[in-house]
Protein backbone atom coordinates (compact mmCIF):
# COMPACT_ATOMS: atom_id res chain seq x y z
CA UNK A 1 0.00 0.00 0.00
CA UNK A 2 2.70 2.18 1.31
CA UNK A 3 4.75 1.93 -1.86
CA UNK A 4 1.45 2.40 -4.27
CA UNK A 5 0.57 5.70 -2.39
CA UNK A 6 4.88 6.54 -2.83
CA UNK A 7 4.54 5.76 -6.80
CA UNK A 8 1.76 7.72 -7.25
CA UNK A 9 2.92 10.85 -5.67
CA UNK A 10 6.25 10.44 -7.36
CA UNK A 11 3.89 10.11 -10.65
CA UNK A 12 2.19 13.58 -9.73
CA UNK A 13 5.21 15.18 -9.08
CA UNK A 14 6.30 14.18 -12.19
CA UNK A 15 3.28 15.07 -13.96
CA UNK A 16 3.38 18.51 -12.09
CA UNK A 17 7.04 19.14 -13.43
CA UNK A 18 6.60 18.22 -16.62
CA UNK A 19 3.19 20.07 -17.26
CA UNK A 20 3.27 22.92 -15.12
CA UNK A 21 5.79 25.12 -16.69
CA UNK A 22 3.62 25.03 -19.89
CA UNK A 23 0.31 26.30 -18.76
CA UNK A 24 1.11 30.02 -20.38
CA UNK A 25 1.35 28.35 -23.56
CA UNK A 26 -1.79 26.39 -23.25
CA UNK A 27 -3.64 29.09 -21.97
CA UNK A 28 -2.60 31.51 -24.58
CA UNK A 29 -3.79 28.53 -27.58
CA UNK A 30 -6.87 28.04 -25.83
CA UNK A 31 -7.10 31.83 -25.51
CA UNK A 32 -6.55 32.09 -29.67
CA UNK A 33 -8.64 29.43 -30.40
CA UNK A 34 -11.66 30.06 -28.10
CA UNK A 35 -11.26 33.81 -28.11
CA UNK A 36 -12.82 34.63 -25.15
CA UNK A 37 -11.19 34.13 -21.83
CA UNK A 38 -14.15 32.09 -19.44
CA UNK A 39 -14.05 29.05 -22.37
CA UNK A 40 -10.26 29.72 -22.81
CA UNK A 41 -10.12 28.49 -18.85
CA UNK A 42 -12.62 25.72 -19.23
CA UNK A 43 -10.39 24.27 -22.22
CA UNK A 44 -7.43 24.78 -20.35
CA UNK A 45 -8.72 22.91 -17.00
CA UNK A 46 -10.50 20.13 -19.13
CA UNK A 47 -7.07 19.90 -21.23
CA UNK A 48 -4.83 19.24 -17.72
CA UNK A 49 -7.33 16.90 -16.53
CA UNK A 50 -7.26 15.09 -19.07
CA UNK A 51 -3.69 15.31 -19.64
CA UNK A 52 -2.92 13.87 -16.12
CA UNK A 53 -5.32 10.85 -16.97
CA UNK A 54 -3.23 10.14 -20.12
CA UNK A 55 -0.12 10.82 -18.47
CA UNK A 56 0.91 6.95 -18.16
CA UNK A 57 0.53 6.63 -22.19
CA UNK A 58 3.09 9.58 -22.27
CA UNK A 59 5.95 8.74 -24.39
CA UNK A 60 7.45 11.39 -25.07
CA UNK A 61 9.43 13.70 -27.19
CA UNK A 62 8.18 17.17 -26.45
CA UNK A 63 5.61 17.19 -23.45
CA UNK A 64 4.61 21.16 -24.45
CA UNK A 65 3.14 19.71 -28.22
CA UNK A 66 1.39 17.02 -26.46
CA UNK A 67 -0.28 19.13 -24.18
CA UNK A 68 -0.72 21.48 -26.83
CA UNK A 69 -2.50 18.51 -29.11
CA UNK A 70 -4.89 17.65 -26.48
CA UNK A 71 -6.02 21.29 -25.72
CA UNK A 72 -6.16 21.61 -29.59
CA UNK A 73 -8.71 18.10 -29.43
CA UNK A 74 -11.07 20.00 -25.89
CA UNK A 75 -11.02 22.68 -28.31
CA UNK A 76 -12.67 21.34 -31.03
CA UNK A 77 -14.82 18.72 -29.17
CA UNK A 78 -16.58 22.26 -27.56
CA UNK A 79 -16.90 23.36 -31.37
CA UNK A 80 -18.67 19.96 -32.35
CA UNK A 81 -20.67 20.30 -29.43
CA UNK A 82 -21.61 23.51 -29.99
CA UNK A 83 -22.46 23.27 -33.62
CA UNK A 84 -24.74 20.60 -32.96
CA UNK A 85 -26.53 22.48 -30.53
CA UNK A 86 -26.77 25.64 -33.13
CA UNK A 87 -25.21 28.09 -30.42
CA UNK A 88 -24.18 31.06 -32.10
CA UNK A 89 -20.40 31.53 -31.20
CA UNK A 90 -20.00 34.89 -28.63
CA UNK A 91 -17.63 36.84 -30.11
CA UNK A 92 -18.58 39.89 -27.78
CA UNK A 93 -15.61 39.16 -25.26
CA UNK A 94 -12.95 39.53 -27.92
CA UNK A 95 -12.88 43.67 -27.30
CA UNK A 96 -11.76 42.91 -24.25
CA UNK A 97 -9.19 40.89 -25.32
CA UNK A 98 -6.81 44.44 -25.90
CA UNK A 99 -7.95 45.70 -22.22
CA UNK A 100 -6.57 42.43 -20.48
CA UNK A 101 -3.39 41.99 -21.53
CA UNK A 102 -0.74 41.18 -18.76
CA UNK A 103 1.69 44.23 -17.85
CA UNK A 104 4.54 43.48 -20.20
CA UNK A 105 7.64 44.08 -18.09
CA UNK A 106 10.87 45.54 -20.12
CA UNK A 107 12.64 47.60 -16.93
CA UNK A 108 14.63 49.23 -19.66
CA UNK A 109 12.15 50.58 -21.90
CA UNK A 110 11.03 54.15 -21.50
CA UNK A 111 7.57 54.61 -19.98
CA UNK A 112 6.53 55.85 -23.64
CA UNK A 113 8.03 52.87 -25.43
CA UNK A 114 6.36 51.18 -23.27
CA UNK A 115 3.20 52.24 -24.15
CA UNK A 116 3.60 52.04 -27.78
CA UNK A 117 4.62 48.49 -27.55
CA UNK A 118 1.40 47.64 -25.87
CA UNK A 119 -0.46 49.21 -28.46
CA UNK A 120 1.45 47.58 -31.16
CA UNK A 121 1.02 44.24 -29.21
CA UNK A 122 -2.51 44.40 -28.60
CA UNK A 123 -3.55 45.58 -32.21
CA UNK A 124 -1.26 42.32 -33.33
CA UNK A 125 -3.33 40.29 -30.93
CA UNK A 126 -6.40 41.18 -32.59
CA UNK A 127 -5.12 40.95 -36.20
CA UNK A 128 -4.03 37.05 -35.15
CA UNK A 129 -7.18 36.70 -33.67
CA UNK A 130 -9.48 38.13 -36.70
CA UNK A 131 -7.43 35.20 -38.72
CA UNK A 132 -9.86 31.50 -39.66
CA UNK A 133 -9.51 29.48 -36.99
CA UNK A 134 -6.83 26.89 -39.37
CA UNK A 135 -4.21 30.02 -39.91
CA UNK A 136 -4.73 31.20 -37.20
CA UNK A 137 -3.73 27.98 -35.08
CA UNK A 138 -0.95 27.74 -37.49
CA UNK A 139 0.41 31.11 -37.01
CA UNK A 140 -0.19 30.58 -32.71
CA UNK A 141 1.62 27.50 -32.79
CA UNK A 142 4.40 29.05 -34.46
CA UNK A 143 5.14 31.96 -33.96
CA UNK A 144 4.04 32.06 -29.53
CA UNK A 145 3.71 28.88 -28.54
CA UNK A 146 7.47 28.24 -30.76
CA UNK A 147 6.87 24.41 -32.40
CA UNK A 148 8.83 23.52 -35.13
CA UNK A 149 6.76 22.60 -38.24
CA UNK A 150 7.37 19.18 -37.76
CA UNK A 151 5.62 19.78 -34.25
CA UNK A 152 3.01 21.76 -35.64
CA UNK A 153 2.06 18.67 -38.19
CA UNK A 154 1.96 16.73 -34.83
CA UNK A 155 -0.49 18.46 -32.96
CA UNK A 156 -3.16 19.58 -35.69
CA UNK A 157 -3.02 16.37 -37.89
CA UNK A 158 -2.14 17.14 -40.98
CA UNK A 159 1.38 16.53 -43.22
CA UNK A 160 4.18 19.24 -42.76
CA UNK A 161 3.48 20.50 -46.36
CA UNK A 162 0.47 21.46 -45.13
CA UNK A 163 1.41 23.35 -42.66
CA UNK A 164 3.86 25.25 -44.58
CA UNK A 165 1.37 26.53 -46.91
CA UNK A 166 -1.30 27.31 -44.16
CA UNK A 167 1.65 29.28 -42.55
CA UNK A 168 2.17 30.95 -46.12
CA UNK A 169 -1.52 31.99 -46.23
CA UNK A 170 -1.63 32.75 -42.78
CA UNK A 171 0.91 35.51 -42.72
CA UNK A 172 0.13 36.71 -46.12
CA UNK A 173 -3.25 37.64 -44.76
CA UNK A 174 -1.75 38.84 -41.43
CA UNK A 175 0.41 41.43 -43.41
CA UNK A 176 -2.30 42.46 -45.52
CA UNK A 177 -4.71 43.31 -42.62
CA UNK A 178 -1.58 44.69 -40.77
CA UNK A 179 -1.15 47.20 -43.39
CA UNK A 180 -5.00 48.45 -43.07
CA UNK A 181 -4.17 48.50 -39.56
CA UNK A 182 -1.35 50.38 -40.30
CA UNK A 183 -3.04 53.22 -42.84
CA UNK A 184 -5.86 53.73 -40.82
CA UNK A 185 -4.18 54.29 -37.71
CA UNK A 186 -1.21 56.29 -38.70
CA UNK A 187 -0.64 59.64 -37.97
CA UNK A 188 1.43 62.30 -38.69
CA UNK A 189 4.19 62.19 -36.33
CA UNK A 190 3.19 58.67 -34.97
CA UNK A 191 3.26 56.58 -37.77
CA UNK A 192 7.29 55.86 -37.91
CA UNK A 193 7.30 55.50 -34.00
CA UNK A 194 6.21 51.62 -34.38
CA UNK A 195 9.17 50.85 -36.43
CA UNK A 196 7.53 48.63 -38.10
CA UNK A 197 7.14 49.23 -41.82
CA UNK A 198 5.50 46.38 -44.26
CA UNK B 1 13.50 28.06 -58.26
CA UNK B 2 10.55 29.60 -59.58
CA UNK B 3 8.17 32.56 -57.82
CA UNK B 4 5.77 30.25 -56.28
CA UNK B 5 7.63 28.09 -55.07
CA UNK B 6 9.65 30.97 -53.35
CA UNK B 7 6.37 31.80 -52.20
CA UNK B 8 6.01 29.14 -49.54
CA UNK B 9 9.60 28.36 -49.20
CA UNK B 10 10.89 31.24 -47.90
CA UNK B 11 8.69 31.28 -44.54
CA UNK B 12 10.81 27.70 -44.33
CA UNK B 13 13.77 30.42 -44.37
CA UNK B 14 12.67 32.45 -42.01
CA UNK B 15 11.44 30.05 -39.19
CA UNK B 16 14.98 28.30 -39.99
CA UNK B 17 12.92 25.36 -41.05
CA UNK B 18 15.62 24.87 -44.13
CA UNK B 19 18.99 23.05 -44.42
CA UNK B 20 21.67 25.26 -45.81
CA UNK B 21 21.29 23.95 -49.18
CA UNK B 22 17.92 24.93 -49.79
CA UNK B 23 18.43 28.10 -47.82
CA UNK B 24 20.80 28.65 -50.15
CA UNK B 25 18.78 28.47 -52.82
CA UNK B 26 16.10 30.87 -51.53
CA UNK B 27 18.50 33.07 -50.84
CA UNK B 28 19.60 33.68 -54.56
CA UNK B 29 16.14 34.00 -55.64
CA UNK B 30 15.06 36.44 -53.28
CA UNK B 31 18.57 38.56 -54.41
CA UNK B 32 17.89 38.36 -58.12
CA UNK B 33 13.95 38.63 -57.69
CA UNK B 34 13.11 41.95 -56.34
CA UNK B 35 9.58 41.63 -55.91
CA UNK B 36 10.45 37.98 -54.19
CA UNK B 37 13.52 40.22 -51.95
CA UNK B 38 11.08 42.75 -50.67
CA UNK B 39 8.21 40.02 -50.00
CA UNK B 40 11.34 37.87 -47.69
CA UNK B 41 12.13 41.29 -46.45
CA UNK B 42 8.56 42.66 -45.52
CA UNK B 43 7.82 38.82 -44.01
CA UNK B 44 10.72 38.97 -41.77
CA UNK B 45 10.19 42.47 -40.78
CA UNK B 46 6.62 41.09 -39.91
CA UNK B 47 8.04 38.32 -38.15
CA UNK B 48 10.50 40.17 -35.81
CA UNK B 49 7.71 42.62 -35.17
CA UNK B 50 5.42 39.89 -33.76
CA UNK B 51 8.69 38.36 -31.70
CA UNK B 52 9.19 41.28 -30.16
CA UNK B 53 5.42 42.40 -28.82
CA UNK B 54 3.93 40.75 -25.92
CA UNK B 55 1.59 38.33 -27.79
CA UNK B 56 1.72 35.71 -24.75
CA UNK B 57 -0.80 35.27 -22.54
CA UNK B 58 -0.33 34.99 -19.27
CA UNK B 59 -2.42 32.42 -17.26
CA UNK B 60 -4.54 34.15 -14.66
CA UNK B 61 -3.86 32.72 -10.84
CA UNK B 62 -7.38 31.98 -10.03
CA UNK B 63 -7.17 29.46 -13.23
CA UNK B 64 -3.69 28.66 -11.89
CA UNK B 65 -4.50 27.58 -8.84
CA UNK B 66 -7.66 25.75 -9.75
CA UNK B 67 -5.51 23.60 -11.71
CA UNK B 68 -2.75 23.25 -9.09
CA UNK B 69 -5.84 22.22 -6.79
CA UNK B 70 -7.02 19.76 -9.48
CA UNK B 71 -4.08 18.02 -9.53
CA UNK B 72 -5.14 15.00 -6.73
CA UNK B 73 -2.79 15.19 -3.76
CA UNK B 74 -4.39 12.82 -1.73
CA UNK B 75 -3.91 13.99 1.76
CA UNK B 76 -2.84 10.99 3.62
CA UNK B 77 0.28 10.40 1.28
CA UNK B 78 1.62 13.68 1.44
CA UNK B 79 2.33 14.08 5.16
CA UNK B 80 4.91 10.91 5.64
CA UNK B 81 6.64 12.57 2.29
CA UNK B 82 7.21 15.22 3.49
CA UNK B 83 9.06 13.83 6.23
CA UNK B 84 11.07 12.61 3.47
CA UNK B 85 11.50 15.50 1.90
CA UNK B 86 12.64 17.43 4.53
CA UNK B 87 14.82 14.91 6.85
CA UNK B 88 15.79 17.16 10.31
CA UNK B 89 19.20 15.56 11.09
CA UNK B 90 17.23 13.94 14.58
CA UNK B 91 15.31 12.33 12.14
CA UNK B 92 17.34 11.22 9.52
CA UNK B 93 19.96 9.63 12.46
CA UNK B 94 16.79 8.35 14.81
CA UNK B 95 14.90 6.74 11.75
CA UNK B 96 18.05 4.46 11.33
CA UNK B 97 18.64 3.81 15.41
CA UNK B 98 14.55 2.94 15.28
CA UNK B 99 13.38 0.97 12.17
CA UNK B 100 16.53 -0.66 10.85
CA UNK B 101 18.99 -3.33 10.86
CA UNK B 102 21.35 -1.67 8.63
CA UNK B 103 25.18 -1.80 10.01
CA UNK B 104 26.65 2.06 10.90
CA UNK B 105 28.81 1.41 7.99
CA UNK B 106 25.88 1.09 5.25
CA UNK B 107 24.15 3.82 7.19
CA UNK B 108 27.07 6.06 7.01
CA UNK B 109 27.50 5.23 3.14
CA UNK B 110 23.69 5.67 2.21
CA UNK B 111 24.24 9.41 4.28
CA UNK B 112 27.06 10.37 1.93
CA UNK B 113 25.40 9.00 -1.07
CA UNK B 114 22.20 11.14 0.02
CA UNK B 115 24.29 14.44 0.72
CA UNK B 116 26.17 14.19 -2.53
CA UNK B 117 22.75 13.83 -4.37
CA UNK B 118 21.63 16.91 -2.67
CA UNK B 119 24.49 19.05 -3.27
CA UNK B 120 24.25 17.95 -6.95
CA UNK B 121 20.76 18.74 -6.66
CA UNK B 122 21.44 22.25 -5.18
CA UNK B 123 23.71 22.90 -7.92
CA UNK B 124 21.46 21.45 -10.66
CA UNK B 125 18.48 24.23 -9.21
CA UNK B 126 20.97 26.93 -8.80
CA UNK B 127 22.15 26.36 -13.03
CA UNK B 128 18.52 26.40 -13.89
CA UNK B 129 18.41 29.55 -11.77
CA UNK B 130 20.89 31.36 -13.82
CA UNK B 131 19.66 30.38 -16.72
CA UNK B 132 15.69 31.92 -16.09
CA UNK B 133 17.95 34.80 -14.57
CA UNK B 134 19.81 35.52 -17.55
CA UNK B 135 16.36 35.15 -19.54
CA UNK B 136 15.14 38.43 -17.79
CA UNK B 137 15.83 42.32 -20.23
CA UNK B 138 19.19 42.77 -20.41
CA UNK B 139 21.42 39.78 -18.22
CA UNK B 140 21.74 36.99 -21.07
CA UNK B 141 25.07 38.64 -22.24
CA UNK B 142 27.76 40.98 -21.22
CA UNK B 143 30.08 40.44 -24.81
CA UNK B 144 27.33 39.95 -27.74
CA UNK B 145 29.22 38.81 -30.40
CA UNK B 146 29.03 36.09 -32.74
CA UNK B 147 32.91 35.59 -33.30
CA UNK B 148 34.10 32.98 -31.07
CA UNK B 149 37.76 34.63 -30.88
CA UNK B 150 36.00 37.65 -28.89
CA UNK B 151 34.09 35.69 -26.50
CA UNK B 152 37.20 33.36 -25.27
CA UNK B 153 39.77 36.40 -24.74
CA UNK B 154 37.17 38.63 -22.62
CA UNK B 155 36.71 35.58 -19.93
CA UNK B 156 40.63 36.06 -19.54
CA UNK B 157 41.03 37.47 -15.65
CA UNK B 158 37.62 37.28 -14.83
CA UNK B 159 37.41 33.26 -14.29
CA UNK B 160 39.89 30.87 -13.14
CA UNK B 161 39.43 28.86 -16.69
CA UNK B 162 39.47 29.46 -20.00
CA UNK B 163 36.59 28.28 -21.22
CA UNK B 164 36.08 26.55 -24.38
CA UNK B 165 33.87 28.42 -27.37
CA UNK B 166 33.00 26.62 -30.16
CA UNK B 167 31.44 27.94 -33.60
CA UNK B 168 28.69 25.58 -34.67
CA UNK B 169 27.32 27.85 -36.63
CA UNK B 170 26.84 25.03 -39.07
CA UNK B 171 25.22 23.23 -36.60
CA UNK B 172 22.90 26.14 -36.90
CA UNK B 173 23.77 26.67 -32.89
CA UNK B 174 24.18 30.52 -32.91
CA UNK B 175 26.75 32.12 -31.09
CA UNK B 176 25.07 34.94 -28.65
CA UNK B 177 28.53 35.81 -26.70
CA UNK B 178 29.50 35.42 -22.85
CA UNK B 179 28.60 36.30 -19.93
CA UNK B 180 29.97 36.08 -16.31
CA UNK B 181 27.87 34.31 -13.61
CA UNK B 182 27.53 32.85 -10.16
CA UNK B 183 26.68 29.14 -9.29
CA UNK B 184 27.35 27.40 -5.78
CA UNK B 185 28.67 31.42 -5.19
CA UNK B 186 31.76 30.49 -7.35
CA UNK B 187 32.27 32.69 -10.89
CA UNK B 188 31.36 30.71 -13.76
CA UNK B 189 31.84 31.36 -17.77
CA UNK B 190 28.05 31.05 -19.37
CA UNK B 191 28.60 31.05 -23.28
CA UNK B 192 25.19 31.79 -24.92
CA UNK B 193 23.78 29.91 -28.23
CA UNK B 194 20.70 30.16 -29.73
CA UNK B 195 19.26 27.91 -31.77
CA UNK B 196 15.28 29.31 -33.34
CA UNK B 197 14.36 30.83 -30.61
CA UNK B 198 15.40 28.85 -27.29
CA UNK B 199 18.82 30.11 -26.02
CA UNK B 200 21.34 27.62 -24.53
CA UNK B 201 23.51 28.59 -21.44
CA UNK B 202 26.41 26.57 -21.57
CA UNK B 203 28.08 27.24 -18.16
CA UNK B 204 31.83 26.19 -17.54
CA UNK B 205 33.49 25.80 -14.08
CA UNK B 206 36.39 24.38 -13.02
CA UNK B 207 34.49 22.13 -10.22
CA UNK B 208 30.90 22.19 -10.63
CA UNK B 209 29.43 19.59 -8.94
CA UNK B 210 30.39 15.84 -9.29
CA UNK B 211 32.83 14.47 -11.76
CA UNK B 212 30.75 13.17 -14.52
CA UNK B 213 32.69 11.56 -17.48
CA UNK B 214 29.75 10.71 -18.77
CA UNK B 215 26.52 12.51 -20.08
CA UNK B 216 24.03 13.00 -17.15
CA UNK B 217 20.66 14.57 -17.93
CA UNK B 218 17.98 16.21 -15.94
CA UNK B 219 14.96 18.17 -16.16
CA UNK B 220 13.38 21.05 -13.91
CA UNK B 221 10.89 23.11 -13.95
CA UNK B 222 10.76 22.45 -17.33
CA UNK B 223 14.07 23.07 -18.49
CA UNK B 224 16.58 20.92 -19.90
CA UNK B 225 19.64 20.09 -18.28
CA UNK B 226 22.52 18.47 -19.12
CA UNK B 227 25.94 17.93 -17.46
CA UNK B 228 29.48 16.03 -17.96
CA UNK B 229 32.86 16.24 -17.47
CA UNK B 230 35.44 16.61 -19.56
CA UNK B 231 39.19 18.02 -19.80
CA UNK B 232 39.49 18.90 -16.03
CA UNK B 233 36.05 20.90 -16.31
CA UNK B 234 32.49 20.83 -15.22
CA UNK B 235 29.77 22.18 -17.96
CA UNK B 236 26.22 22.63 -18.00
CA UNK B 237 24.04 23.18 -20.83
CA UNK B 238 20.60 24.04 -20.22
CA UNK B 239 17.51 25.18 -22.19
CA UNK B 240 13.85 24.72 -22.88
CA UNK B 241 15.13 23.41 -26.29
CA UNK B 242 13.47 19.39 -26.63
CA UNK B 243 16.10 16.76 -25.15
CA UNK B 244 17.00 15.78 -28.54
CA UNK B 245 18.10 18.62 -29.61
CA UNK B 246 19.99 19.79 -26.46
CA UNK B 247 21.60 15.96 -26.64
CA UNK B 248 22.81 17.13 -30.28
CA UNK B 249 24.41 20.29 -28.59
CA UNK B 250 26.07 18.68 -25.77
CA UNK B 251 27.46 16.03 -28.14
CA UNK B 252 28.76 18.72 -31.23
CA UNK B 253 30.09 21.00 -27.83
CA UNK B 254 31.86 17.44 -26.81
CA UNK B 255 33.60 16.78 -29.90
CA UNK B 256 34.75 20.20 -30.37
CA UNK B 257 36.74 19.71 -27.26
CA UNK B 258 38.15 16.41 -28.20
CA UNK B 259 39.61 17.70 -31.21
CA UNK B 260 43.10 19.45 -30.95
CA UNK B 261 42.80 23.50 -30.97
CA UNK B 262 42.75 24.71 -34.14
CA UNK B 263 45.43 26.92 -35.50
CA UNK B 264 43.76 30.01 -34.64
Amino acid sequence: MASDAVAEQERMRRFRDAALPHLDDVYTLARYLMRNAADAEDAVQECYLRAIRHFDSYRGPAMKPWLLAILRNVCNAEFARRSKEELPTDYSQEESLAEEMPMWQEPQASPEKVMLRQQDSATIRRLVAELPAPFREAIVLREINDLSYQEIAEVTGVPVGTVMSRLARARAMLRSAWNTAEASTAKPGSATASGITL
Amino acid sequence: MNCAEFEVLLHALIDGELDAGHARDVEAHAAICSACGEKLASFRAMRDAMSGAALKETTPAHLRNRIEAALPVPQARVIPMRGLLKPTRRSFFGGFAVGSALSAAAAASLMLAVVRNNQEQTITDEVVSAHIRSLQAGHLIDVATSDQHTVKPWFNGRVDVAPPVVDLTAESFTLLGGRLDYVNSEPVAAIVYQRRKHVINLFVAQHLGGRHPRIVADSVQGYNVRHWSQDGLDLWAVSDLVGDELDEFVQKVASALRRPPSAS
